[in-house]
């Protein structure tokens, strides 16, 4: 509770490389996504690819209370918001999958997910996909020296409601490192100007949720899926970054 | 990641501290450490002993709280 992590040039070094990481992983993940491949196999992938190149999957053990998440992946398919869970479901040609992951190297962390097409999608969704992830752009580009951290929400939400999109508020982006939940807390909503002023050597995943139809969520009984409540479509795209003194810097790009 | 509320409880006081500090019993029986909201401070609303008052808890480190309203 008291107050943001700065990080030093040593422990960005280390993030930077779990983030890098993540963005291979990603990228690769991006290619496998086909009709007929199950979210298990994309998950089994992505924690092999983790192992080998020397970082350990960030979600895999995460407790939340008496729940444990026991997935390298978190596979979010369709009206799935966040926290889908790899199974045995094949995707089909028009779906689209939101995967998550974060690496930790040395004890610190990366964090990034993207929303994929799985084959053709139809104009309105690929509108969907492409919204939410230039509303993470414009979140990022907020976050330099002297902002605060709702100027970053702030710019997320009118973005994605420009688009006559919502934006889901029961999950917030956070401040990661050396844990993957750090303070603060960033919602994708809010007005500008509020919050604590950010400052060089601040690590923060920015990660915009937002719906096709209206923004609220609800949990399914695997105590970890958030689905939207009317059923419509979600796309989810999250970044790491440093807010440094020339601006931000994305970690987890390639 | 899923938003974290502050979460808020009712208790008696049980002690005042230095420092605009309090001890709070909690209904749930747990004893906290309070400190008093600025918008309290702001408008000098005193506390004392035996005083009913809400708490706001963060999920971070449940042994400490601010007082964010005295009850009459």
């Amino acid at each position: 509770m008291n107050g943001i992590e700065l990080k030093s040039p040593d422990e960005i070094d280390k993030m930077s490389r779990a983030a890098k990481i993540v963005a291979e992983v990603l990228e690769a993940l991006r290619g496998m996504v086909k009709p007929g491949v199950t979210t298990e196999e994309l998950d089994r992938f992505a924690e092999g690819f983790i192992l080998e190149r020397g970082g350990i999957p960030a979600f895999k053990g995460y407790r939340v209370r008496d729940k444990v998440y026991q997935h390298t992946l978190c596979t979010s398919v369709n009206n799935a918001v966040v926290h889908g869970i790899p199974s045995s479901r094949m995707l089909k040609e028009g779906d689209i999958i939101g995967l998550d992951l974060g690496v930790v190297v040395e004890g610190y962390y990366g964090d990034a997910a993207i929303t994929v097409p799985v084959g053709r999608i139809s104009e309105d969704v690929r509108y969907l996909l492409q919204v939410t992830n230039e509303a993470l752009h414009k979140g990022i580009e907020k976050a330099v020296v002297g902002n605060r951290i709702s100027d970053i929400s702030h710019a997320v939400q009118k973005h994605a409601e420009a688009a006559r999109f919502s934006i889901v508020t029961e999950f917030v982006g956070h401040g990661i490192g050396r844990k993957l939940h750090e303070e603060p807390q960033i919602p994708n909503y809010g007005e500008p100007g509020k919050g604590p002023r950010l400052k060089a050597g601040m690590a923060l995943a920015i990660e915009p949720m937002v719906n096709m139809g209206e923004p609220e969520t609800r949990c399914l009984e695997d105590g970890w899926t958030a689905v939207t409540q009317d059923g419509s479509l979600s796309a989810h795209f999250e970044h790491t970054i440093v807010v440094t003194e020339t601006g931000p810097r994305i970690l987890t790009k390639l | 990641m899923p938003k974290e509320d502050v979460i808020e409880v009712q208790g008696t006081v049980a002690e005042t501290l230095p420092n605009a500090m309090f001890r709070v019993q909690l209904d749930n029986g747990h004893k906290i450490h309070a400190h008093i909201s600025g918008k309290m401070r702001m408008h000098f609303i005193r506390i004392l002993p035996g005083d009913k008052v809400t708490v706001e808890l963060s999920p971070y480190d449940l042994t400490r709280g601010r007082i964010t309203y005295r009850f009459k």
